[in-house]
């Protein structure tokens, strides 16, 4: 059991706070990602989640308090980490390669190298045979995919996933759940993961921060008491169950 | 019917159509309805054209300069104005607004002043060609500069791209479908511009051809420098979605797709 990762800390929101034109969107919120920890962000719509991450990702920049990763300040730096939405934003017009080697191309690859750097990827990510194919002609849980793989080359050790499984179906969902659960050792990244769905949260984290309504503050900090390695068959446990009655209750 | 058979058939269509329409023509003209020198029969107008191509081919290659050569002025200009706009957000308030107003002014009104001002060479013809196909390529160029999801942007800017890749991969790609439709717009009217500047005073051009034998009642030699005309503006246009093409070979893959899917939905 892995109850408390000692694991050294990634990234470090402290207190943050931003208002819009006299709304509080976020009230005194600090949290934590330790190294190779995976952590969701759980509470209603519209509760600010989205603008923690465009504080993280640099974006936009809080009234108050900082963003630390691996103890620099980062605050309104952009180009430190970037986040996966629901959409995939692929580009249209480049094929799944280019599209996942964007982020080294505007770091300064040469294209030819960026897409050696990727293209070993490719069968971890599912994707292998689609390096030329262009995002319409692949299903929308290949292009969630590809996004998270651009997002994985953006910055490998930190990534941020905005609700990334939001837009697809209930069966395609599972599976890429299914999928990620299996595919994050060998990536070795820490992760901060938005969602609405609150068996999701448990079955893919490490620690749930669990958010009020608007203003968002932290309203309590969970661990999961579930064994790290994970299959689908633990939603079916009594624990399971368990800690998603206590989620609901605080909800 | 198989999917290739039916795409021919339906090219073939709008063919068979003014074949038909010819075929009328013809027989108007030929029973003595309307009168030859009002309007000759489309056989008198193939024949004349061939009859007359040698020496009209000197015309032709002066209005085939001057609207290529607008053309080119022209988009390279809607470029560098879109891009200034795009980037610079005072320069799209000053100058949006009087660009559109602009348009207002007829081209047929400018060129005898262009005329006076420029005299009577290729010049203030290139001027007309270039005003009157600057405008839709840089209104359809600022649409899709407009377009370009700002998700797409937070998330560049996000991996710390600068403005120049944000450009470059992003807001120039986004806008080459729009700036595609406007770039087809312009190529039609170039001709037309050319031809209309030429028929308004000149030395060279298919359209001083045109008013000549027009005030010599040449009708067929007007009609075959009309067919001349329609041709040319077709090759122009075609050579624009050619390089659309190879330009964006991504676009002609959703295109398939998306008839696949539409013709398997009518197949059901």
């Amino acid at each position: 059991m892995n109850f408390c990762p000692q694991n050294k800390i990634k990234l470090a929101v402290n207190n943050i706070k931003k208002t819009f034109e006299d709304t509080p969107v976020i009230k005194n919120v600090s949290m934590e990602l330790h190294e190779g920890e995976f952590v969701s962000l759980i509470g209603l719509s519209g509760s600010g989640k989205s603008t923690i991450f465009n504080i993280i990702a640099g974006l936009l920049l809080p009234d108050e308090g900082s963003v630390i990763i691996d103890g620099e300040e980062f605050t309104g730096k952009t180009g430190r980490v970037s986040y996966m939405y629901q959409k995939d934003l692929l580009l249209p017009w480049k094929n799944i390669i280019d599209n996942a080697s964007l982020p080294l191309v505007i770091k300064g690859y040469r294209k030819k190298d960026a897409r050696q750097e990727v293209s070993g990827y490719f069968p971890t990510f599912g994707l292998a045979g689609f390096e030329h194919k262009y995002p319409f002609q692949l299903s929308g849980g290949m292009r969630q995919r590809a996004a998270l793989m651009r997002t994985f080359f953006f910055s490998k050790d930190i990534m941020l996933l905005d609700e990334p499984f939001g837009g697809l179906d209930a069966i395609t969902r599972s599976r890429m759940q299914d999928w990620l659960l299996e595919v994050l050792p060998a990536l070795n990244s820490s992760v901060l993961f938005i969602t609405h769905d609150i068996e999701e949260a448990i079955l893919l984290s490490d620690r749930i921060y669990i958010l009020t309504d608007r203003p968002a503050r932290v309203k309590e900090e969970l661990r999961v008491p579930l064994p790290k390695a994970r299959t689908r068959e633990i939603t079916t446990t009594g624990e399971f169950n368990e800690i998603k009655k206590y989620i609901f209750s605080i909800l | 019917m198989p999917k290739k058979s039916v795409n021919i058939a339906n090219k073939l269509v709008p063919w068979l159509f003014l074949i038909l329409i010819g075929l009328l023509w013809q027989l108007v003209v030929d029973r003595g309805l309307i009168q030859r020198f009002i309007l000759p029969s489309p056989w008198d107008i193939l024949a004349t054209l061939l009859r007359i191509f040698p020496e009209i081919k000197v015309h032709l290659m002066t209005t085939i300069r001057e609207a290529l050569l607008g053309l080119f002025i022209a988009v390279i200009l809607s470029l560098t104005l879109a891009l200034l706009m795009d980037s610079f957000p005072l320069m799209k308030k000053a100058v949006y607004p009087v660009l559109i107003v602009s348009q207002t002014i007829p081209a047929i009104v400018l060129a005898p002043l262009f005329a006076l001002w420029f005299g009577f060479g290729e010049l203030p013809k290139i001027i007309i060609v270039v005003l009157v196909c600057f405008f839709p390529v840089v209104i359809s160029l600022m649409d899709g500069l407009n377009s370009v999801d700002p998700d797409m942007i937070n998330l560049f800017r996000s991996m710390g791209a600068g403005q120049w890749h944000l450009f470059r991969h992003l807001k120039l790609a986004a806008s080459m479908t729009n700036f595609f439709s406007g770039l087809r717009i312009a190529a039609t009217y170039s001709i037309m511009g050319a031809v209309i500047a030429e028929w308004l005073g000149g030395i060279t051009g298919l359209g001083v051809y045109m008013i000549r034998v027009k005030h010599s009642y040449a009708l067929d030699k007007v009609f075959a420098v009309i067919l001349i005309i329609v041709a040319l503006s077709m090759l122009i246009f075609k050579g624009i979605a050619w390089s659309e093409n190879l330009l964006m070979p991504w676009r002609r893959l959703l295109n398939k797709n998306q008839s696949e899917v539409n013709s398997n939905g009518q197949t059901k």
